[in-house]
């Protein structure tokens, strides 16, 4: 009764899927969106580890393309990280601030 | 050797235009003589061919597209030929003499006789040419030479404007004449008139078609003889050199209309409709252009409108079908309306380019010669009995009076205004004292100018008589002249109208200081000039601003502003989107995600 079972994974990604969405639709800080990002792709992570665990194949192994799958996500993760904050720290220098309500040139 | 002789007649003007327009227009000396050479040659070549009778054809291969089509380069010489040949080669070397004066003083003489070396040799293409296509080549050929003498004096204006006239109403023509050619052509399959006469047949076979060629075939005619409604250019053209106006537009080119319709006469025959609209097109241009002329002050104008109309009665004479009449006219004609330009050039050079004739005035006295010789001419183109004008003025009212009491009214009161008007150039301008002192100081010209007026005007009184006609005509074409049935009544009426019309003009010029009756719309030629003004002004004004709307708000408003307007609302509308709110797009793209996945399970 009490057994976790693929649904509880799965809503628990989707929670946080929907916390990260909402952070990044509400939140002003830059930085802040830029976690909530990260938290939705960890959501995604959650979810994907949640199916490799429960599709078990014949042989009694997870399918383990979802868990490859997983690391590609975490190493392109890293490398967004390392390329937003370093935008983040140039906007910053340029404006001074990490809002997004000032900064809104690029439009016509 | 004697089909050679038409290649002579035809070429050595050609070989002179060629020489003196490329070469040798820098002596003035050389031109002329190589000119004279060239129309003597063809004058005596002629001279050779005229002793002949037998027909002469002579042709080389030119087209040759199997059985469907077949053309030479050919010339024909028979009897209408011959007229024909001998009117223009004739005419032609009188006034290249005559020219050699006329012009002494000009500028652009070498130019002028070049271009004279190529009437001749076009006017000579349209007299020997075997088939209808040649003809027309040469037709046009004319036509250029005819723009490039009109506008000798290029550079006066009205001179210019005068041979872009003559040019573009006869392309009018033109058009009809070689829509015509191709409807014959495509009747009976063939353009050479041998071919047209024997498969006639398959164009009678149909009168609709038949009646429509004959029609495009005259309309032609109706631009290089200048009938109504195409006759504007004619008065205009006297803005040339007097002899060109003697040569091209009184004796030659625009009697080729005449010419052209008396060789393709068996085409219009079997179409009663065709000639009666070529009648009633000859008697309408006959009455009008005289009843022109009877208010025209410049000597010239005079004599162009009387050109008009007896071209007028030349066409009625071919519309009731008398064509050798009109041949016959058209052949005095010739001689006595050149002597009367020459005349008149003779007036105008001794007056320093005068041309109104009010103010002249006792040149009788002065100009003893050129007198005589105009006053010959005068009553040869009246119809006085006894000169040549009124035996062929005879011929074609004897053939109207046997068709159409109409034509022969048109024809008679052309006649009566006829006599009017010469009569009342020669009172105002030979007669009483001179009005202007300048008028005084006429004099005779030199012998190159007053010999071609006398054998002019001796061939005048001559060339109407039955022993010198029939001996140029031969037997045959002149039976076709007199084939109309006497009738006695007609020449008492020919001669009691003349002596009407010459009377009146006496009695009502005689002495007069200025023209005692002003009749502004003869004077100002029905106003038929300043009717197509309107009409191309209004014409070309209305399709001007269908035009101008068509491009204002279809082109630049619909299709370039229109797309325009298009890209840049579609622009403005997405760039809306930008808004520069990145949490915004951050929806827009949530949003989209949701909408597509709701999409996909769904």
């Amino acid at each position: 009764m009490n057994q976790l079972t693929l649904n509880h994974y799965l809503l628990a990604s989707g929670l946080l899927f929907s916390l990260g969405f909402a952070g990044v639709m509400l939140r002003r800080n830059i930085i802040t969106i830029f976690m909530c990002l990260e938290l939705m792709l960890n959501a995604a992570n959650l979810s994907l580890v949640a199916f490799s665990r429960f599709h078990v194949g014949a042989d009694g192994l997870p399918n383990y393309n979802a868990q490859v799958l997983v690391f590609f996500i975490i190493t392109v993760a890293a490398a967004e990280v390392a390329l937003g904050l370093a935008i983040i720290v140039a906007l910053y220098r340029a404006r001074q601030t990490t809002h997004v309500e000032d900064i809104q040139s690029l439009k016509f | 050797m004697e089909t050679t002789l038409p290649w002579i007649i035809l070429l050595s003007p050609l070989a002179s235009a060629v020489l003196i327009l490329l070469f040798a227009h820098r002596s003035k000396p050389l031109s002329v003589g190589l000119s004279l050479a060239a129309v003597f040659a063809a004058l005596g070549a002629t001279l050779l061919i005229a002793s002949g009778t037998s027909v002469l054809q002579t042709s080389a291969t030119w087209i040759d597209l199997g059985p469907a089509f077949h053309l030479n380069i050919g010339l024909k010489v028979d009897a209408l030929t011959r007229v024909m040949l001998l009117v223009v080669t004739g005419i032609g070397a009188l006034v290249h003499v005559y020219s050699t004066v006329y012009m002494a003083e000009d500028e652009g003489k070498a130019r002028f006789f070049g271009s004279l070396s190529l009437f001749m040799f076009s006017m000579l293409g349209i007299v020997l040419a075997d088939n209808l296509a040649m003809m027309f080549i040469f037709w046009e050929l004319v036509g250029v030479s005819s723009f490039l003498l009109i506008g000798h004096w290029f550079t006066k204006p009205s001179a210019a404007k005068a041979a872009n006239k003559a040019f573009l109403t006869n392309r009018i023509g033109d058009f009809g004449f070689m829509s015509g050619i191709l409807l014959v052509w495509a009747a009976t399959g063939s353009v050479e008139f041998s071919g047209i006469q024997d498969n006639l047949g398959k164009l009678t076979a149909n009168p609709g078609l038949l009646t429509l060629a004959g029609l495009c075939l005259f309309c032609g005619a109706v631009g290089k003889s200048a009938q109504v409604p195409l006759h504007v250019w004619l008065p205009d053209a006297m803005e040339g050199p007097t002899p060109v106006s003697a040569l091209i537009h009184a004796a030659t080119m625009v009697a080729a209309g005449v010419y052209m319709l008396a060789r393709i006469f068996f085409i219009l025959e079997p179409s009663p409709a065709a000639l009666g609209v070529i009648a009633a097109v000859g008697a309408l241009t006959a009455v009008l252009a005289a009843l022109m002329a009877t208010q025209q002050d410049d000597i010239k104008r005079i004599l162009a409108y009387s050109t008009l109309s007896q071209l007028g009665l030349m066409v009625t004479g071919v519309g009731v079908g008398a064509w050798g009449a009109s041949m016959f006219h058209l052949f005095t004609h010739a001689f006595f309306k050149a002597l009367l330009f020459l005349g008149s050039g003779a007036v105008i050079h001794a007056l320093h380019h005068e041309q109104n004739i009010w103010k002249m005035g006792g040149l009788k006295k002065t100009m003893p010669k050129t007198f005589l010789t105009f006053a010959i001419g005068t009553l040869a183109l009246t119809g006085t009995p006894g000169l040549a004008g009124f035996f062929s003025k005879d011929a074609i009212l004897l053939a109207a009076w046997h068709k159409s009491t109409l034509v022969f009214g048109a024809a008679l009161f052309t006649s009566l205004l006829t006599a009017f008007y010469m009569t009342r150039l020669v009172v105002v301008a030979f007669m009483g004292e001179a009005r202007p002192p300048e008028a005084k100081h006429g004099h005779d010209c030199p012998a190159a100018m007053t010999l071609p007026l006398i054998i002019l005007a001796v061939l005048s009184v001559i060339s109407g008589y039955e022993f010198f006609a029939r001996s140029v005509f031969g037997a045959e074409l002149f039976h076709a002249v007199h084939a109309a049935e006497h009738v006695s009544m007609v020449p008492v009426l020919a001669i009691s109208v003349f002596v009407i019309g010459t009377l009146g003009a006496w009695i009502l010029y005689r002495g007069r200081e200025k023209d005692p009756v002003k009749i502004p719309l003869f004077g100002n030629k029905f106003y038929i000039d300043e009717l197509y003004a309107a009409l191309i002004a209004g014409t070309q004004d209305l399709l001007a601003s269908f035009s101008g709307w068509f491009d204002h708000f279809i082109l630049d408003g619909v299709i370039v502003r229109g797309l325009s307007g298009l890209t840049w609302g579609a622009g403005y509308t997405l760039r809306l989107l930008q808004f520069g709110n990145l949490q915004g797009y951050a929806f827009l793209f949530g949003t989209g995600v949701v909408v597509l996945l709701y999409m996909l399970i769904k």
